[in-house]
């Protein structure tokens, strides 16, 4: 089991009044596994991965990575955890602006520091090729379409050999060609790379291809 | 190139102008600071110089820090006797003892000293009378230990070698007394003794007082027309090192029991405006970078705002909170390393260009050039200070980058 939690719970403290986001969520995520979160709008998908991906804590409830607690760990472990085990792939292809395709791709390589300065620059190339961004590799995300900013996205997310990978609706703001495109990249991870996928997509079309699918409604799991 | 330095030398390329406005703050705040410091010490350095120049280092005086214990009460040392109405014995004034004294010194090697013999008198010419202060030295020392010499106009102090009736006087003297030299005045001190005098130097040191009042004959003429024969009322001490004249002038003190005053002690309230003067400069000049720092905090918590979302994306990919402030600290001192290495140089160009003013003080007939000062302390003062400024201003913005939570972003959408 790469991933596992107990009835995890957030809960938001906000002015007017506390909004949960999620409710009693139990999940568990196998090795190699491709996984589609689905619900509708604000039904607290995107909340869900952000603490799959250790990215904001719960309120309550237990993560474990590797049957390993990890709730209490220090947030400087689980950037640690994030660097060396996850790759996260936002709606909003969240690349660093003032850095190249290679460049992005670099950094989180170059802060493992697992690899020379010289591998890391020829894998990150590869990887960029693999996606087909061989034209692309020094260009600025300005100088880029969606899709390949995209691609270029989950490159880096994959820059470290990340077990798993953590996309939030990766799709949504894509062409169908680019989406299709996408799509199929992320289902041949799984088979290459072997690390375990969970997306949260709209597209029925999508869900189709993974392994499973889980459906939230008001923060709360309520099919498998 | 480390990757956080890589990192925060891409956030200030990117928004080139505002860091290179921000980068001038620190530029000019520390070529001004350069410059004034500079002009504030060189001119300090020479004005200390002057004065220690043309002032004797230890002034030995016919007088006693504390008043001497008197006959009646050394009588009975131990008793607890009340001694009404004692008259204190009158004393000749002058150094009692000034041979040995003078031979004393003589023996000391970081010294040379000569004896004076001082008292008021009234020159009287063509019905003009003015009161001076007669100085008498022994001729041929007086250049060890006075500066006249440097500012004679007319005449030298050499004449009055070979020539025991001579006096030198200071020009507004001359002026106003309407006379030029090689002319005779006669000169009264008190008790009525008269002689007269052949003018065989005229000085201008610049110094009002000192060019009005002193008036230099030589040592037995002076004792003569005082009428203090073998007497003198002052040592004049001129220092190898000046700087140990405050330590050495207790030590001789102690030893010859009369008052021996340094230049340091005679200037004291100089030295103490001098010291206002740099406690003012500095609070000027450290506000200037003050205002620097301010510029480059507004810079770096632009830059911090600005960058909330790749604060997030280098949070995600697992990039700790301290990497983050690492990286806009690290901007602060890019920042700051740069202000210096071209803000040096500048002040270094402004110091040049004040070196290149000349001009005439009054009373100095040479136009001089500005004093200045390649102090390598106000260097690193400048360098330490503007380094300090710019890791402030970059820290309080740094710490908030480190606050920032990726999900507080993510969830805002953009
Ligand atoms: N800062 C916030 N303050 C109050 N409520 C919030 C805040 N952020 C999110 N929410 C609420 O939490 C719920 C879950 O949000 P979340 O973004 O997880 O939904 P989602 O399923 O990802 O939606 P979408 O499909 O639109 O992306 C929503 O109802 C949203 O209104
Ligand atoms: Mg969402």
């Amino acid at each position: 089991m790469l991933l596992r939690t107990e009835n995890l719970t957030r809960t938001l403290e906000t002015e007017a009044m506390p909004v949960t986001l999620v409710k009693q969520a139990s999940v568990e995520i196998k090795e190699g596994e491709y996984v589609a979160i689905k619900g509708p709008s604000g039904s607290g998908k995107s909340s869900l991965l952000y603490l799959l991906g250790l990215l904001d804590r719960p309120t309550a409830g237990k993560i474990f990575y590797r049957d390993q607690d990890i709730s209490n760990f220090s947030n400087n472990k689980l950037a640690k955890l994030r660097l060396e085990e996850m790759g996260f792939v936002f709606q909003f292809h969240f690349l660093l602006p003032e850095f190249t395709s290679l460049e992005n791709v670099m950094i989180p390589m170059r802060k493992l520091a697992r690899l020379s300065d010289k591998e890391i620059k020829a894998v990150a190339t590869e990887r960029l090729v693999e996606l087909g961004l061989e034209d692309h590799i020094n260009k600025l995300p300005s100088q880029l379409s969606g899709g390949q900013r995209q691609r270029v996205a989950i490159a880096r997310a994959l820059a470290n050999n990340p077990k798993l990978i953590l996309a939030d609706e990766p799709t949504g703001n894509l062409d169908t060609q680019s989406s299709e495109n996408v799509q199929e990249i992320l289902q041949n991870l799984v088979k290459t790379h072997g690390c375990s996928v969970v997306v949260v997509t709209h597209d029925p079309e999508f869900a189709k291809r993974c392994d499973r699918t889980i459906t939230i409604v008001d923060g709360a799991i309520i099919k498998e | 190139m480390p990757l956080l330095f890589f990192i925060a030398l891409k956030h200030l390329l990117a928004r080139k102008r505002q860091s290179i406005v921000s980068l001038m703050g620190i530029i000019l705040g520390v070529a001004f600071f350069l410059a004034i410091s500079s002009i504030m010490q060189g001119s300090e350095a020479d004005f200390i110089k002057r004065l220690v120049d043309n002032s004797p280092h230890i002034t030995v005086s016919d007088e006693y820090r504390s008043p001497r214990v008197q006959p009646a009460e050394k009588l009975f040392e131990e008793g607890a006797i009340d001694i009404a109405s004692v008259k204190p014995l009158t004393e000749t004034r002058g150094i009692r003892g000034y041979q040995k004294i003078l031979s004393y010194l003589g023996n000391q090697d970081d010294l040379v000293a000569s004896p004076v013999l001082t008292g008021s008198a009234i020159i009287s010419f063509a019905g003009e009378e003015e009161g001076v202060t007669l100085n008498g030295m022994i001729p041929e020392e007086i250049h060890t230990v006075s500066t006249i010499q440097d500012y004679m106009k007319e005449g030298s102090v050499d004449r009055l070698m070979s020539n025991p009736d001579g006096v030198l006087m200071g020009q507004s003297l001359a002026r106003r007394l309407s006379v030029s030299l090689n002319d005779t005045i006669s000169v009264a001190a008190q008790g009525g003794r008269v002689r007269t005098f052949k003018i065989v130097g005229i000085y201008q040191t610049g110094r009002g007082g000192y060019d009005r009042r002193q008036i230099f004959v030589t040592l037995k003429r002076a004792q003569s027309l005082l009428g203090r024969t073998n007497r003198i009322n002052a040592i004049l001490v001129k220092m190898t090192d000046p700087n140990t004249a405050l330590t050495r002038s207790k030590e001789i003190e102690q030893i010859i029991k009369y008052k021996s005053e340094s230049w340091q002690e005679q200037s004291e309230d100089l030295m103490n405006t001098l010291a206002i003067r740099n406690m003012i400069m500095y609070s000027v000049v450290s506000a200037v970078l003050l205002v620097a720092a301010f510029g480059i905090y507004n810079v770096i918590s632009t830059v911090v705002m600005e960058k909330h979302r790749d604060i997030a994306i280098l949070k995600s990919m697992g990039f700790p909170s301290g990497d983050i402030r690492s990286i806009f600290l690290t901007q602060g001192v890019l920042l700051g390393i740069a202000g210096n290495i071209i803000g040096i140089p500048m002040g270094c160009a402004f110091i040049l260009g004040l070196q290149q003013i000349k001009f005439r003080p009054p009373g100095s007939s040479e136009p001089i050039s500005m004093p200045v000062s390649w102090d390598w302390e106000q260097f690193a003062i400048a360098i330490a200070f503007a380094m300090f400024a710019s890791i402030l201003a970059s820290f309080l913005p740094a710490r908030k980058a480190s606050h920032v939570q990726p999900v507080d972003i993510l969830r805002g959408g953009l």
